[in-house]
């Protein structure tokens, strides 16, 4: 940890828009990152959720964990809901029925929802050029339901249905790059953030919510249920997911890549792997095709960010 | 929320299944899943937020000399504070029935 976080945690937002008492489990990032994400956005934000964990811990009835307008959706179409309140309120806006103000329009997913199942409706929200957030919490798996495989779920991790045995090294596909599938889209803003780095995550956050047009934020969440690791270690696995390059946190805007963090030194991708239950069955020859993956991919974006 | 949760039944549910109250999840006190407790060192302690920052509960507390402390009616006892302290101040003390 740096000096700055140290002295600046006192300077971040006091007020909780998702407040105490919600059901996550023990030790859970993706509820820090739903936190942080609210603390950044403040007030005057409207929020459609997709079905997922973090819907299903912050509201079962008659309580609800939210401070700000929310409401639930089916799994695929929280991008098409939040689509549909914003124009709703432009026009309401125009018509002289509300007073004018700047709304953060916010839809919320896992990546369940964001990869596999709502896919289409998000790329049609984005294609449309609504002026909107979309935010995905990505655990690496359906945690929710008991850890089922995502097409977000990285190559060798075990799951419920990608078990790791005699026959089979777990998860057989590559993790889908979602943020490079927005970036296709041509919006004005894509990033990636983790809730270990706050300051990082919350500045994106802000900057997401004030560029006209959609933007999508990709949050790597640490599931110590999911990812078989102790509570207390998922802020340490997040911060280890990105010094060892398997998640850089970088953004994209209007086309211009920016690496907003770049670790030196380059951990080996080993540390990162060795403490998860879920990669417990991997050989050293399948980490080193891990890391020579990683080594690839964080140069090509390297490159990416060096072009003018 | 006016009642506790214990005494809501379905009549009471609005339509919809609207809830009005924004933050009433602050009514179930989630401290009972806690088997480990966070104890701060007062004297160690340098007052920096760290621990309040990463709290995925919302559950720490600044008290009125600047001191951060745990609200145990929240605090899920995952030991996450404890972890990030950078002074190292929170120990994480078996709960006791």
């Amino acid at each position: 940890m740096d000096k700055f976080s140290v002295y600046a945690a006192r300077l971040v937002e006091k007020g909780e828009y998702f407040a105490s008492g919600h059901r996550a489990c023990q030790g859970c990032a993706e509820a820090l990152a739903v936190r942080l994400v609210m603390k950044a956005l403040g007030r005057d934000t409207i929020v459609a959720m997709a079905t997922g964990c973090m819907e299903i811990v912050s509201s079962p009835l008659p309580t609800t964990a939210w401070e700000v307008p929310w409401i639930h959706v089916a799994f695929e179409n929280a991008s098409a809901v939040i689509t549909g309140c914003e124009s709703g309120m432009k026009a309401m806006m125009r018509k002289g029925k509300l007073p004018p103000k700047k709304i953060n329009f916010v839809a919320m997913g896992g990546d369940g929802a964001t990869a596999d199942i709502g896919m289409g409706q998000l790329s049609g929200a984005l294609e449309r050029g609504h002026d909107f957030v979309y935010v995905c919490y990505d655990n690496e798996a359906y945690m929710n339901t008991g850890i089922q495989r995502s097409s977000a779920t990285p190559w060798g991790a075990s799951t419920t249905t990608s078990p790791a045995g005699k026959l089979s090294k777990g998860q057989r596909t590559q993790k889908k790059d979602l943020p490079k599938i927005a970036i296709a889209h041509n919006i004005p803003y894509v990033a990636t953030a983790c809730p270990s780095f706050p300051f990082d995550l919350m500045e994106k956050v802000k900057k997401a919510a004030a560029v006209e047009g959609p933007a999508y934020l990709h949050i790597l969440s640490v599931c110590p249920t999911g990812w078989r690791i102790p509570s207390e270690e998922a802020i340490k696995y997040g911060r280890l997911a990105v010094n060892t390059c398997v998640f850089p946190l970088y953004e994209c805007l209007y086309g211009k890549y920016r690496l907003t963090y770049r670790p030196n030194p380059i951990l080996p991708v080993r540390e990162y792997i060795e403490g998860q239950g879920r990669f417990r069955h991997l050989t050293p020859e399948d980490i080193e095709a891990i890391q020579e993956r990683t080594t690839a991919e964080y140069e090509k974006l390297v490159k990416l960010s060096e072009e003018v | 929320m006016a009642r506790p949760m214990e005494e809501i039944r379905w009549q009471d549910l609005e339509i919809g299944a609207t809830v009005s109250e924004p933050g009433c999840s602050r009514e179930y006190k989630t401290g009972s899943w806690r088997s480990l407790r966070p104890v701060v060192d007062g004297e160690q302690c340098i007052r920096c937020g760290v621990c309040w920052l990463y709290c995925p509960d919302a559950a720490i507390d600044r008290s009125e000399d600047g001191h951060f402390q745990a609200d145990l009616d929240y605090c899920k006892g995952c030991g996450i504070c404890a972890r990030e302290c950078p002074v190292g101040c929170i120990t994480m003390e078996i709960e006791e029935s």
